[in-house]
């Protein structure tokens, strides 16, 4: 059996085994440290940062869902510096991208009191809807890049390897090789991606068209005619004739 | 869609493909130089060889800015935009270049002959303003004219040495790369040789005794993590010559490299006998390509007369080191984007812990060392901890390199012992500021560092010293203004170099950088808007407390340096 570890969170003590991150020794004595990023199912690779705690005696503050409990620590949960950078993050984030379904972030926002519209002027990332395939949309325009879908995708659950990253920095998006249509890479449509999507980046296709305003009739008669044309595109290609 | 003759690139392949994703980069680069560029069935080829998703290798492709997945002019051309260069005027050759490309342009519409570009620091501040063609480095490029810039005939520029010692910099500054048979006739190998008949831990107990420090930036004690990595279970081990070097205005390592290669591929090879590590990586940032050449033929001469490969001097004890050429990403600087950068993926720094010592590249115990760091393991192996103590503070000791730039008579790379004073430096080694003009500031550190003033100039330049005085030491920068500097524009051009090499990663730099540039540029444009000073300290202070890795926790440093200076510069 893994060690037990004594140590303190806001002053109270707790006991966690060896190995247990500070966000779930935190949940053990009922303190809830907010995440964005993290997801049970997947690798949890400290992205977001809006769970920094402080822990005494460290430089920089730590990123709770990846640091792990050692003996005799002492986490605080809440302060200046810790509010502080979580609302910044929240601000940035807001005039970065499309919060407007993504219920939980918007709780933090009010929850820290960020300001929306704090940073005037400041670029957004706004790429067009892509609409490439007859399962899912892709708005990256609400996308906050949390890896989730990448890492689905990838080696956490799809092995897939359909969708990586593009470009770097701010102008970071995700993308498929040489920005090819979903049909047209390894994507197996399995919507692991959909399913774990914070903010209504990814979305069913049905959902959105019905979010368009389109009946569920009008939604029927589409895919029958899409499924059609797509019968007759296939049919010459089969002929070996490009 | 035009047709690729795949048959060199498939011959080509035949030796990367065994080796899987670490050949990524290196295959990259190998089918760049035979097609000019990356095109997509170029790179399905390459992914297939090697088993990488091709999702995976196109995000690679698009992570470095020296690989390219569009078509590109014959000519490739970069010019400078960071300080050093932008004082000496790379603006105005940028302008004349621009100019004089869309005249060819005109008469060719058929096809681009040039891409001309601005880069971020190139490492050659001494000779700015600076510039690559065609991957060949050239300064002092104010004045050259278009023929002479093209001709073909350039050669990078020498060095340029100063100091008050020359330990580490004694076979540097003589317009010559120090070959093999002068490094030995220098006394060069003997610390190798003494090392291969020394005990490992003996070895570690005089490093660590000698009170070395890492010089890349961070200043971690070089002998606690050489005994990290041996002391840690896991094999392979690795040894790393960091030589990513693109802090702006940092070109120590480049000089090293091309002035004298076998004293750090000889502190190389000590390290990984220390730890037992069989195979080590030497990786050279993609802009100096001269530096990877001058390395190459280095490394082919200690493998022809037997300091490399197997049984290295009849002591029992194989290793050999394999080259590595990064690809424009200043992030790959930071040790575990490195790591990750040899792994052929993009450059995202890891999360730590765990450390390199324990979890290094492809996860194995690691060392990995700046280049001036591995310089200093064979002065402290020939002459002892005690005596190499003698030079330098006692909490600082041993000589130390100062990569000086900007507004000075002579810039260049100067040795000194710890604790020169840096008034010394300037004025007495680098001939004080240029004529007619009087200090404004030094920025300390790069783009990561913090500006001394007028009342810092007494400091003395060690650890304790600097610390004490609020200034960074970093990778041993100097950029020095006078007082005709706009300290707006220079925040500005650091906070441009942010936006372009945060990796994107963890959010706080990955927005904060962006953040900060649009609001240095209201501020450089003297339009700052209410409340962009706290907004901007903010931003700042989130990066530097919830980043993930150096660059982020960094990338506010000179501008709230600047704050506490010239509150008045921003509002």
């Amino acid at each position: 059996m893994a060690e037990m570890i004594s140590l303190t969170i806001d002053d109270q003590p707790v006991s966690a085994s060896e190995g247990t991150t500070i966000l779930k020794a935190a949940a053990q004595i009922g303190i809830d440290i907010p995440t964005i990023c993290f997801h049970e199912a997947c690798t949890s690779n400290a992205l977001c940062r809006i769970c920094v705690v402080e822990v005494e005696n460290a430089r920089t503050l730590v990123p709770a869902c990846v640091g792990k409990v050692s003996s005799g620590m002492k986490v605080h949960t809440r302060s200046e510096r810790i509010d502080r950078s979580r609302r910044t993050l929240l601000e940035m984030l807001a005039t970065t991208v499309d919060l407007s379904e993504a219920p939980e972030i918007l709780a933090y926002m009010q929850e820290y009191q960020a300001a929306p519209d704090r940073f005037p002027s400041a670029e957004r990332r706004d790429p067009p809807i892509i609409d490439d395939n007859p399962m899912f949309i892709r708005d990256y325009a609400k996308c906050i890049l949390c890896w989730r879908c990448v890492q689905v995708c990838a080696s956490d659950a799809q092995f897939a390897y359909a969708i990586n990253f593009i470009e770097r920095g701010f102008e970071t998006q995700i993308g498929t090789f040489f920005e090819r249509s979903l049909p047209e890479t390894s994507c197996v449509f399995c919507g692991q991606c959909v399913g774990v999507c914070p903010t209504g980046a990814l979305k069913p296709k049905r959902q959105w068209l019905l979010e368009q305003g389109q009946t569920p009739d009008e939604i029927m008669a589409l895919t029958r005619s899409e499924r059609r044309r797509r019968m007759r595109r296939e049919v010459p290609a089969e002929g070996g004739t490009r | 869609m035009a047709d690729f003759d795949l048959a060199p690139l498939k011959t080509r392949l035949a030796e990367f493909a065994l080796q899987g994703q670490t050949a990524l980069l290196p295959a990259l680069h190998a089918a760049q130089q035979i097609y000019g560029y990356l095109p997509e069935p170029v790179v399905v080829e390459i992914a297939q060889a090697l088993k990488v998703p091709l999702s995976e290798t196109y995000g690679v492709i698009d992570f470095y800015t020296l690989f390219y997945s569009q078509p590109v002019g014959k000519m490739v051309i970069h010019v400078c935009r960071d300080p050093a260069c932008a004082m000496a005027g790379a603006d105005g050759v940028f302008k004349m270049l621009t100019q004089r490309v869309d005249l060819i342009q005109e008469g060719n519409t058929e096809q681009k002959t040039v891409t001309l570009e601005r880069a971020p620091c190139l490492g050659l501040c001494e000779h700015a303003p600076a510039m690559l063609v065609q991957g060949t480095a050239l300064g002092n490029t104010g004045s050259a004219t278009w023929e002479e810039l093209v001709s073909g005939k350039n050669e990078p520029p020498h060095s340029l040495l100063g100091g008050a010692i020359h330990k580490l910099t004694a076979n540097c500054g003589h317009a010559k790369t120090t070959t093999l048979k002068e490094y030995i006739a220098g006394g060069g190998y003997n610390a190798l040789q003494k090392a291969l008949q020394t005990n490992p831990f003996d070895i570690i107990s005089e490093v660590k005794a000698s009170g070395l420090v890492g010089r890349g930036g961070a200043g971690f004690p070089t002998g606690a993590k050489w005994e990290g990595a041996y002391l840690a279970a896991g094999e392979p081990k690795y040894v790393v010559c960091n030589a990513d070097e693109a802090e702006p205005g940092t070109f120590k390592d480049r000089v090293m490299m091309e002035d004298d290669p076998h004293r750090i591929l000889e502190g190389l090879i000590i390290a990984a006998y220390t730890i037992g590590a069989k195979k080590g990586y030497w990786y050279i940032r993609g802009e100096y390509e001269f530096s990877y050449r001058v390395v190459q033929h280095a490394v082919e001469e200690a493998r022809q007369a037997g300091y490399l490969g197997r049984n290295i001097l009849n002591s029992g004890f194989s290793f050999d080191v394999e080259l590595r050429q990064g690809a424009g990403a200043y992030i790959c600087g930071e040790e575990t984007a490195l790591f990750e950068s040899i792994e052929g993926k993009r450059g995202f720094p890891r999360i730590k812990p765990p450390f390199p010592t324990t979890n290094g590249l492809f996860g194995k115990p690691t060392i990995i060392n700046n280049v001036e760091t591995l310089c200093n393991i064979p002065l402290i192996l020939l002459e002892g901890a005690q005596v190499y103590r003698q030079t330098g503070t006692e909490k600082s000791p041993g000589p130390k390199l100062f990569c000086i730039s900007g507004d000075v008579v002579y810039p260049g790379l100067y040795e000194v012992p710890f604790g020169f004073p840096l008034r010394r430096l300037l004025y007495e080694l680098a001939g004080g500021i240029r004529p007619g003009h009087i200090f404004q500031a030094a920025l300390l550190g790069g783009a990561a560092g913090a500006f001394a003033t007028e009342k810092n100039l007494d400091v003395r330049l060690s650890f304790e010293d600097l610390r004490s005085a609020g200034l960074p030491l970093g990778s041993g920068v100097i950029t020095v203004l006078d007082e005709t500097r706009d300290l707006r524009d220079l925040l500005l051009r650091l906070g441009r170099f942010f936006v372009e090499e945060s990796c994107g990663k963890c959010f706080p730099c990955q927005i904060g950088t962006q953040r900060q540039y649009e609001i240095l540029q209201r501020i450089g444009s003297g339009q700052p808007q209410p409340g962009d000073m706290q907004r901007l300290q903010d931003v700042g202070l989130t990066m530097t407390d919830s980043s993930l890795c150096g660059l982020g926790q960094t990338a506010a440093s000179a501008v709230l340096s600047a704050m506490q200076h010239w509150p008045e510069l921003f509002s």
